[in-house]
C-alpha cells in the first residue's frame, strides 16, 4: 500500500514542442486550438504522415564548452532549457543548495539515436564512423542527461529513465524518492525526444502511424502522429515555495500483458491511477482535469476511454492534447505535465483536438472543445511500450486534500 | 545525508566466463569455473519467447531469474529496476544499417524490441508482475545509478526490489563507439529488512570522492569491456566477505558501499 506523499513544490517549469517555444506559446496554441502538426518534411526517405516538428532546432547552438555534445536531441534540450527563465531558476537553486544537492532525472525513448543513424548513413570507406561522428558519448541513451547535467553544472545523482512513452512521467516519481530520503534538496526533471528515422519508420512498421493529423478518441482514428519536444520542471520541498503549484502524487504499474499493445482491460493503467490517487490522498471525484495519454491508436484510446468512464464522475474533465503536439514519446510525460499545470494556473481545459466524431465509447467526461473553469487538481496519464504505466497528480498551491 | 541501508537477498550473474554468482565465488577462490553455454538460458521465459527473444532480453532475464530464485520471493511481487548503458546494441546496429539503406523495410518486431525497457517488459509479462517497473541508463555509472534508484524504492516504498544491470556485446560499426566487447549482466534482490534469506547488508552513501575501487585481473578487464560490469567491485565484495567498495553513481558523484555479512 502506498503511503500518503508529502507534496513537493514545482518552482519552475517549461516546455517546447510543435506548439512553440515556451509556456506562453503553448498556452496561446491551446487557447486558439492551433495544432502544431504539419506534413512530414523530416525523414531521410519519404513517409506519408504528419509530424510535430519544433521550429528552430537546426539553428540552435550549444554552449561552446559543450560543443562535443552537438546533435538534434541535445539542441532541442538546450533550446528548451532557455525558455521561461528556466535556466536562471536552476542556476539560482544551484547557488542555494549546492551542485551536489540537486538531482537530474530525464526521460527519453531514443535520446540522440538520430546522430547514430546519421553516422550509419555516411560511414567511411572502411565501414567505420566518420571522424566527426566518433563522439562516443552521443551514441548512448544517457547522452541527453549527461549533456544537460554538464550544461547546468549539476553534480548530484543523474540518471536517464527510458521506459518508452512513460519515461518523462516516471522521472517525477524517482525524484520525489531522492528528495524524501534526503539525498538531495531539489531535482530537475523532464524529458526530450526528437524526430528521427527510428521512430518514424519504426511506428510505421507496426502500422501505428496515421497518414492524417492524429485524431485521438475519434471514431475514425487510424493512428498516431509523431512529434518531438523538450520539457523541464524544478522540484523543491514545499517550504521553499509555498505559493507554487504542487506535485501531489504519482503512480506506477506494469501491464504484464504485451510488448506493444496495452492490457485489454487497462489493468496497469488503472493500478497506476489508483496508486497516484492514494499517494495524493484524493478521491477520483476531486479530480478536475485529466490530460489523457490519448495517442489516437485504436487500442490505447479504447482502453483509456473505458478507464475514464469507470473511474471518474462526469464533472471530471478529460482530453488528449496529442492533436496539438503529436505523440512526443519519451517527452510526452513532461509536456503533458506542463499542460496540466497550465490548466491549474489559467483555468483552461484544453479541448480534445482531432476528435471531430467522438468515439461512442467516450463518456461525458470528455472535453471536445476548450472549457474554462477553476482547476484545483489535474492528473496526467502516460503509458508506454512494455506495458509501462505512470500517472501524475498535480494541485494548486495551498490545495488541501 | 544519512546512509541508506538495504539488504541483499539474492544475486544473479552471467558473462561468457561466469554462469552465475557461484562461479565468481569459485574464481575468486582460485578455481577455474566451467564457462556457461553461449546463450543465457533465461528459463523464466516461456519456450516460444525464449527462441525469439534477442540476447539483451535473455541476459537480463537469466540474471533476474537467478537472483529471484535465491531470494525466495515470488517474482510477481517485486518492483523492477532494470538498467543498461547501451540497450540492445545488435538491434541498434541493425536498425541504423537498415534505416540507411531501406528504411521502409524495418522489422516491426526488432523495433518494439529496441525500446530500452524491452527486457523489463518481457520480465513482467513472463512473471505476471504488475508492480512498478523502470529502465535506466547512466553510461558507465549505470549500475551505481540503478542501485541508488533501487535502494530509494526499497526504502520509500518499503518493498523488495529486483535490480538488473546488463549489456550485451556490441556489433557492427557501433562497437567502435560503445567499446562493449563482451556481455555482462548481474542482478540483486534488495529488501528493506533483514530476513532468513539475507546475504549481506549494504550502507550506501554519496561522496564527492571519485576513486572507484580497483580490481584484479581478469575482473579489471571485464569491467573495461562492459559498462554494466561496473558492478564487479560490489559482487567481488559479496563473494569474498565484508568491507567497503566504491562505484560511480554519476559522472561527478561516487557511491560508497559498506557491506556486512548477516
Amino acid at each position: 500500500m502506498p503511503v500518503l506523499m508529502t507534496p513537493l513544490a514545482i518552482t519552475a517549469y517549461t516546455t517546447t514542442s510543435a506548439m512553440g517555444h515556451g509556456l506562453a506559446a503553448q498556452l496561446d496554441a491551446l487557447q486558439h486550438t492551433r495544432s502544431g502538426l504539419r506534413p512530414n518534411d523530416f525523414s531521410s526517405a519519404p513517409l506519408a504522415c504528419w509530424i510535430g516538428r519544433v521550429a528552430g532546432v537546426e539553428d540552435t547552438a550549444l554552449p561552446v564548452a559543450q560543443a562535443g555534445w552537438d546533435c538534434r536531441n541535445n539542441r532541442l534540450a538546450w533550446l528548451g532549457l532557455n525558455q521561461d527563465g528556466f535556466l536562471t531558476r536552476v542556476l539560482a537553486a544551484r547557488e542555494r543548495y549546492g551542485a551536489q544537492r540537486i538531482a537530474l532525472l530525464l526521460g527519453t525513448s531514443t535520446a540522440s539515436i538520430g546522430a547514430t543513424e546519421e553516422a550509419y548513413r555516411r560511414l567511411d570507406a572502411d565501414g567505420g564512423f566518420a571522424d566527426d561522428m566518433l563522439r562516443t558519448a552521443i551514441h548512448a541513451p544517457h547522452s541527453l542527461s549527461a549533456f544537460v547535467t554538464a550544461a547546468l553544472g549539476l553534480e548530484g545523482p543523474c540518471m536517464t529513465i527510458s521506459t518508452a512513452c512513460s519515461s518523462s512521467a516516471k522521472v517525477f516519481a524517482s525524484a520525489e524518492r531522492l528528495i524524501r530520503l534526503g539525498l538531495v534538496d531539489a531535482a530537475v526533471v523532464g524529458g526530450v525526444d526528437t524526430l528521427c528515422d527510428s521512430v518514424l519508420f519504426g511506428f510505421n512498421s507496426l502500422e501505428l502511424v496515421s497518414t492524417e493529423p492524429c485524431r485521438p478518441f475519434d471514431a475514425a482514428r487510424d493512428g498516431i502522429s509523431i512529434g518531438e519536444a523538450a520539457g523541464f520542471a524544478l522540484l523543491e520541498r514545499l517550504d521553499a515555495a509555498p505559493d507554487a503549484a504542487q506535485l501531489l502524487g504519482y503512480g506506477e504499474a506494469s501491464d504484464a500483458h504485451h510488448m506493444s499493445t496495452p492490457h485489454p482491460d487497462g489493468l496497469g493503467a488503472e493500478l497506476a491511477l489508483r496508486d497516484a490517487l492514494m499517494r495524493a490522498g484524493l478521491d477520483a471525484g476531486q479530480v478536475d482535469y485529466i490530460n489523457l495519454h490519448g495517442t489516437a491508436s485504436q487500442k490505447n484510446d479504447e482502453v483509456e476511454a473505458a478507464l475514464v468512464n469507470r473511474a471518474f464522475p462526469a464533472r471530471t474533465r478529460a482530453s488528449s492534447t496529442k492533436g496539438f503536439t503529436g505523440h512526443t514519446l519519451g517527452a510526452a510525460g513532461i509536456v503533458e505535465a506542463t499542460i496540466a499545470l497550465q490548466a491549474i494556473e489559467h483555468g483552461l481545459i484544453p479541448g480534445n483536438l482531432g476528435g471531430n466524431t467522438p468515439d461512442p465509447i467516450c463518456g461525458a467526461q470528455f472535453a471536445w472543445r476548450n472549457e474554462h473553469q477553476r482547476v484545483d487538481v489535474a492528473l496526467s496519464n502516460s503509458f508506454g511500450f512494455g506495458g509501462n504505466n505512470a500517472c501524475l497528480a498535480f494541485a494548486r498551491a495551498g490545495f488541501a486534500a | 545525508m544519512s546512509a541508506l541501508r538495504v539488504y541483499i537477498e539474492g544475486v544473479g550473474l552471467w558473462s561468457p566466463q561466469l554462469a552465475d554468482f557461484a562461479a565468481l565465488r569459485s574464481l575468486l577462490a582460485g578455481n577455474t569455473p566451467e564457462p556457461p553455454s553461449a546463450r543465457p538460458a533465461a528459463a523464466t521465459l516461456p519456450p516460444n519467447e525464449r527462441r525469439r527473444a534477442p540476447e539483451s532480453v535473455l541476459l537480463a532475464i537469466e540474471v533476474a531469474g537467478q537472483a529471484v530464485a535465491m531470494s525466495g520471493h515470488s517474482a510477481s511481487e517485486l518492483a523492477c529496476v532494470f538498467a543498461s548503458a547501451h540497450g540492445d546494441q545488435p538491434i541498434t546496429d541493425y536498425m541504423c544499417a537498415t534505416l540507411a539503406q531501406t528504411p521502409a523495410e524495418l522489422s516491426p518486431i526488432r523495433f518494439h524490441n529496441s525500446v530500452h525497457n524491452a527486457p523489463v517488459g518481457y520480465w513482467t509479462i513472463a512473471t505476471g508482475c504488475h508492480a512498478p517497473s523502470t529502465a535506466l541508463a547512466a553510461q558507465r555509472a549505470s549500475f551505481g545509478a540503478s542501485l541508488l534508484e533501487a535502494a530509494s524504492q526499497v526504502l520509500v516504498e518499503q518493498r523488495p526490489v529486483l535490480l538488473v544491470c546488463s549489456d550485451t556485446a556490441s556489433s557492427g560499426p557501433l562497437l567502435e563507439v560503445t567499446g562493449c566487447t563482451q556481455s555482462f549482466g548481474c542482478a540483486l534482490v534488495l529488501a528493506p529488512e533483514s530476513s532468513a534469506t539475507t546475504m549481506a547488508s549494504l550502507r550506501l552513501s554519496l561522496t564527492t570522492s571519485r576513486v572507484i575501487s580497483s580490481l584484479a585481473e581478469p575482473l579489471a578487464h571485464w569491467r573495461e569491456a562492459n559498462a554494466s560490469a561496473g558492478a564487479l567491485p560490489l559482487l567481488a565484495l559479496l563473494a569474498e566477505g565484508h568491507g567497503r567498495c566504491q562505484l560511480d553513481a554519476a559522472a561527478t558523484l561516487g557511491l560508497q558501499i559498506d557491506m556486512d555479512h548477516i
